[in-house]
């Protein structure tokens, strides 16, 4: 899932201060579960500005709605009507969302509530870790299903590096090296000749560097 | 055993403290209350195991959320105590209300009148 985490209320507040009427969105998907934009981060968000704005003596209605999802067109349909009624909109989605709603509601500002950090997992409640970085042309078969890209801070291909030292990485003690961790799982696997085989050099053509992408999947499309 | 304790005090029965959520305490102090405390049972010998362990952390929580936004964080506070503690329920009742009349009435509700006057 994505992984956000909820701006400083500061921030958030610098953002909104000029306004009068705030529509506050969350989203039911990712940012529920990172407890970041869900209804009950909504809530609690939503109770702390009005009484922040209260308290320094401004009158400020702060409303709240939270959609199904903010990435998908038939939910974002969902406040057409709502949204007119509010100067502005704050949306605690990722940033896909907070994106796909200013494309929508052209002529609306709108704010993002959260920070989005990453694709990860839960690995214990209020603990999230970075699992994958989207490289579009996935390498776990050949990895022991551990990803060098997200997880080895040089994305190294063939590892480890030096810096690798009883199992860490040297950017950090805390941080796994993640060429130990695979070699670790090749082993467990019994699949330690593959840790031998040279891995080519990698297609970042795929990757970030270019440019935005797209993925179409024709025959879904109507 | 006929204990005194002060009549502004408001109780709300919930079936075990985890049932109370950071939410809750905010909307007491938004909407006008002066404090709020959670009296839970104590610790280690909550029938769920942690509901007042949970109830502990969302007080924190909520404490923050106050502190954020500019209102005394003492308003909120968590209490222990075994349902047997009829005495130890007075006391902390008397405890929380000579706390939060230290700290004077909720400053929502002045900011709230002065703004209707405005």
């Amino acid at each position: 899932m994505i992984v956000a985490e909820q701006k400083k209320l500061e921030e958030i507040v610098g953002q909104i201060q000029d306004f009068n009427k705030i529509l506050l969105v969350g989203c039911n998907e990712c940012v529920t579960v990172c407890e970041a934009g869900g209804k009950k981060e909504v809530g609690i968000l939503a109770s702390a500005l009005r009484m922040y704005f209260l308290n320094h003596g401004k009158e400020m209605t702060i409303d709240e709605v939270t959609l199904e999802r903010q990435c998908d067109h038939e939910y974002l349909e969902e406040i057409r009507d709502m949204q007119d009624k509010y100067d502005a909109v704050l949306s605690l989605a990722c940033g896909v969302g907070v994106q796909f709603m200013a494309e929508k509601y052209h002529d609306k500002p709108v704010y993002p509530g959260v920070n989005t950090c990453f694709l990860g997992a839960t690995e214990e409640r209020g603990l999230w870790t970075e699992r994958c970085q989207a490289c579009g042309s996935c390498i776990l078969a050949y990895t022991g299903g551990i990803c060098p890209v997200s997880r080895c801070a040089k994305r190294l291909m063939n590892g480890p590096c030096g810096g690798s030292t009883n199992g860490k990485c040297e950017i950090s003690k805390e941080t796994d090296c993640a060429w130990q961790l695979i070699v670790n799982r090749l082993k467990a696997l019994g699949r330690m000749d593959d840790y031998e085989k040279l891995m080519p050099l990698k297609d970042w053509s795929t990757d970030r560097a270019g440019g935005p992408r797209k993925v179409v999947k024709e025959d879904v499309q109507l | 055993m006929r204990l005194n304790y002060p009549a502004n005090l408001k109780i709300i029965r919930v079936p075990c403290t985890g049932k109370v959520d950071v939410i809750h305490l905010l909307k007491a102090i938004e909407r006008g209350a002066d404090g709020a405390c959670v009296i839970g049972c104590m610790e280690g010998e909550c029938l769920y195991n942690r509901g007042n362990f949970r109830a502990r952390k969302r007080v924190m929580q909520a404490r923050k959320v106050l502190r954020s936004v500019g209102i005394e964080e003492e308003r909120l506070q968590m209490y222990n105590l075994s349902s047997s503690e009829g005495p130890k329920f007075a006391l902390y009742a008397n405890d929380m209300t000579e706390k939060i009349k230290a700290l004077g009435p909720n400053p929502l509700k002045a900011a709230k009148a002065k703004l209707k006057a405005a």
